[in-house]
């Protein structure tokens, strides 16, 4: 799969790019540069600090995961399943176009996350359902029985609906229902921001890429939601 | 084959030890394509680039009127290791907390420092090439583009490494949580006193998100002179010259992500704007930048751009797929491409694409916008040469995700070209690339420049890894693709993240900042679709300087270079008769072979009244265009 001869060919082309290029006059606008001199690696200070030269065998490192950062991708995985269950609650209840529009919308986008989630745990050997409630909020619950049980009230993330919620969603028709859902669901993101917020707030964590990036984009992703659903409670209250 | 066995062996493996997925999915599975909606169509499955074949350095690879001349590899101090199994990238893995290594998947290996290590946008300046990467900046000589060689590898991560250079000044956009203001690669710490943590919200004087000034006097010691912290970071940045000022430049900085606390930069609100009329949403920052002393760098300004009287947030959000995977609030720009010495500048906003007037600079006042039911996430915006064109892009999926699958619509993350008249933007069509991807295939509209072929107007892009597509747009309504360049996907069975994040023309070559891979040059090659007079006349264009979201207009010698490239689109257009296009050919070789003799200069200018009175025969009005400026040149050429 990797193919290794290329590293012996560019050091090659490169030393004979220098030979033919080296006779050239460069316009004004550049700095004359030693073709012939090999690259070098650098690391600037702060502002108005000097640059620094290291070895030419430095390799990259990334920053290590926290323990913050795999709290909150168990956590948004139990998170989004309740999204999922609600969602799912939708057929049979309302005929609401936007509603069930909203659904797929929500439910679509929420079951990839889930999967870009359960692979970043998957990659680091991580379990996709949390040992431990990381805040110990609820001292008096037994142990987790995981995100298939995501709506029970012994462990919750922010936001989610607790299950006499669920309950009472799952008795509503029609209006009712419609109500019910959008309110359950504002509550519901409003809580993924609180998660992404307590991600960034907390020391060492949110660091890496992917989870900075992904963290990011359910913050703007959510927001844009809230938005959607209170515009349809103002419609149809 | 033994590749094939040991994935699957992992993977049940994988199954059995997270017992979720196991009851779930395969967590490493591509992702299970959704239908078409109905009505909509995607892209054509049988293209050539449909079916390539995988690999990180040896993929297949297809192209049409572009030569591929070089791939230059990431250098090793932006690589954790190529080699998923050697010590090296071992020993990284597991200082970064990896502890079952064995039972990884190599490509799930590859992946763990593909985002952290990316290749992004790029500029240039005179002969360097600025590659900025999640990590830092390549700097390359490309004074002989099919020998481009690294002069300096500038380590200094925090993503996404949006970068521009003016003069002796490189500019660079930080936007995550992991940036330091002094360049470190190290982590912020994480305190032992656990019991303490998310009581109150972090604050590390020593993070920096925002702009990054270096001095690059030395080309091999860049020296950090600014750094410009914002509330949202930057996720990208644009250099505004203004044509009355020759003493500042301006950064329209556009953040994009979460905005920190109040304690870690004064003046920082993430309330709605009903809550806080200062929120830190709903605005770009415009950064002035004294030449003379660009240390001095600061915030004059966060334009409300999306404002109406006193409501802040006065845009409708865009983006209302049928099935819409998100959609997004209009509360900051992604990317913002100014064409000074027209005055525009065109944001691509989340939520809307925006048109500004920016002839103030300091004062960029929005002029129309423009929402579209199809669109997912507004991402970036080019002119055209004349500024009568506007193309923007819709980065559905964020750019990791697969969109250009068969069962993707060709009107989703797609470009959308509006027409432009008296500052109003009108729809006229969408392009996306023509050839369906595999699932293992991040690609989405991406970054483009313009290729300067006179009479046209023409677009390279990238797709990540669908490729690079060269788009004409001459007719906005009726975009074709005129070339392309794709490779297969990095891995088969798992989509890694790579492909051509920016891909420019830049004084006769074409750059693409491939994220995994490296640096690819590329140039064009003659078809039915374009010439080799036209690929000529294009690069008759050069710049000492190139942003590609700063637009300079390109402006054509009146040489028979350029005649020869008039000639040819007119003859392709049939514009003109065979017999006129083989007199007029002749006679433009006989002037170049005399070195414009009298008589033959003579002869090319008895064609300029035919010109001047046949407009009227032309069917379109970029027919008529080339015929007048082909009678500007012929009445006093130049070779």
């Amino acid at each position: 799969m990797i193919d290794r001869s290329m590293s012996k060919f560019y050091p090659f082309t490169a030393g004979l790019g220098a030979v033919l290029t080296c006779g050239f006059t460069l316009p004004v606008f550049t700095q004359q540069v030693d073709l012939k001199a090999p690259s070098v690696i650098v690391q600037p200070g702060a502002p108005g600090q000097p640059t620094r030269t290291l070895h030419t065998s430095t390799k990259a490192t990334l920053p290590p995961r926290s323990q913050k950062d795999i709290e909150f991708m168990q956590g948004m995985i139990m998170h989004h399943a309740q999204a999922v269950e609600m969602t799912a609650m939708i057929e049979g209840r309302t005929q609401n176009a936007e509603i069930r529009r909203l659904g797929e919308r929500i439910s679509a986008s929420q079951a990839d996350e889930m999967m870009f989630m359960r692979r970043w745990l998957a990659v680091r050997s991580e379990a996709a359902e949390m040992k431990m409630p990381s805040s110990g909020n609820k001292p008096g619950g037994s142990h987790s029985h995981g995100a298939h049980n995501a709506s029970s009230d012994e462990m919750k993330m922010p936001g989610m609906l607790s299950a006499r919620q669920m309950a009472d969603l799952g008795r509503a028709k029609g209006k009712d229902f419609d109500r019910l859902f959008l309110l359950g669901m504002i509550q519901h993101h409003r809580g993924a921001l609180d998660m992404v917020r307590s991600l960034f707030a907390t020391p060492g964590a949110g660091l890496e890429a992917e989870i900075f990036n992904f963290a990011t984009e359910i913050d703007t992703g959510q927001l844009a939601e809230i938005k959607i659903m209170q515009t349809l409670l103002a419609e149809k209250p | 084959m033994k590749q094939i066995k040991t994935y699957m062996f992992v993977l049940s493996l994988c199954a059995v030890m997270f017992g979720i997925a196991s009851a779930q999915e395969n967590p490493f599975a591509l992702e299970k394509p959704k239908p078409l909606p109905a009505g909509m169509t995607g892209s054509n499955p049988d293209d050539p680039r449909s079916k390539l074949t995988a690999g990180l350095y040896n993929a297949g690879e297809a192209s049409m009127g572009i030569r591929h001349l070089m791939l230059l590899r990431k250098p090793d101090a932006f690589e954790l290791g190529i080699d998923p199994n050697s010590p090296n990238m071992t020993k990284a893995l597991q200082a970064m907390g990896f502890p079952n290594l064995p039972q990884l998947p190599d490509a799930a290996k590859i992946s763990i420092g593909s985002m952290a290590l990316a290749n992004s946008d790029l500029a240039f300046s005179g002969n360097h090439l600025f590659v900025g990467n999640f990590y830092g900046v390549n700097i390359y000589d490309i004074a002989d583009p099919a020998k481009t060689k690294l002069i300096t590898s500038l380590i200094c991560p925090g993503g996404q490494g949006d970068v521009t250079v003016f003069k002796n000044l490189l500019f660079m956009s930080v936007e995550m949580a992991n940036g330091r203001l002094d360049c470190g690669t190290q982590a912020f710490p994480i305190p032992t006193d656990l019991s303490k943590l998310g009581q109150a919200p972090t604050v590390e004087k020593d993070r920096f998100r925002g702009v990054r000034i270096f001095d690059i006097s030395d080309i091999k010691s860049p020296k950090q002179v600014a750094a410009i912290q914002t509330c949202r970071g930057s996720h990208t940045h644009t250099l505004v010259t203004d044509p009355k000022d020759a003493a500042n430049v301006y950064l329209y900085n556009s953040g994009a992500s979460y905005v920190r606390s109040d304690g870690e930069l004064a003046g920082c609100s993430n309330a709605p704007a009903d809550k806080d009329p200062k929120t830190s949403l709903f605005s770009i920052d415009i950064i002035k930048v004294p030449l003379a002393s660009p240390k001095d760098a600061k915030i004059i300004a966060s334009p409300r751009l999306f404002a109406e009287g006193a409501k802040i947030n006065a845009l409708n959000d865009g983006g209302s797929h049928e099935k819409p995977e998100r959609i997004e609030a209009s509360d900051h720009c992604h990317d913002i491409t100014v064409y000074p010495e027209l005055g525009l500048a065109a944001g691509a906003c989340a939520g809307n694409g925006i048109l500004l007037d920016i002839k103030d600079p300091a004062n960029p006042k929005r002029i129309d916008s423009v929402n579209d039911k199809n669109y997912a996430y507004w991402h970036s915006a080019s002119f055209s040469n004349d500024g009568k064109k506007v193309i923007y892009t819709d980065e559905w999926g964020g750019g990791g995700g697969p969109r250009c699958r068969e069962t993707d619509p060709t009107v989703w993350g797609a470009n959308a070209i509006f027409n432009l008249d008296a500052n109003k933007l009108k729809f006229a069509n969408y392009y996306k690339l023509p050839a369906a991807q595999s699932a293992a295939e991040n690609c989405v509209a991406h970054n483009g420049s313009l290729i300067p072929v006179p009479g046209r107007d023409i677009k390279v892009q990238a797709w990540y890894q669908g490729g690079i597509s060269i788009m004409d747009f001459t007719d906005a309504a009726k975009p074709i693709e005129i070339g392309y360049f794709d490779r297969g996907p990095i891995d088969a069975k798992m989509l890694i993240m790579g492909g051509s994040w920016s891909a420019y023309w830049y004084n006769g070559k074409i750059y693409s900042s491939e994220i995994a891979r490296g640096l690819d040059v590329f140039e064009l090659t003659p078809t039915k679709f374009i010439s080799q007079n036209e690929i000529d006349a294009a690069k008759t264009v050069q710049f000492a300087l190139m942003n590609v979201q700063t637009q300079e207009m390109n402006k054509w010698p009146k040489s028979l270079t350029v005649a020869k490239a008039y000639v040819d689109q007119l003859e392709r257009s049939q514009a003109i008769m065979p017999n006129q296009v083989a007199e007029l050919r002749k006679s433009i070789e006989k002037a170049e072979g005399s070195k414009l003799g009298e008589n033959d200069v003579s002869k090319l200018k008895s064609f300029v009244t035919w010109f001047e009175k046949n407009t009227g025969q032309a069917k379109s009005p970029a027919d008529v265009a080339r015929m007048k400026a082909l009678a500007e040149i012929l009445k006093n050429p130049a070779l």
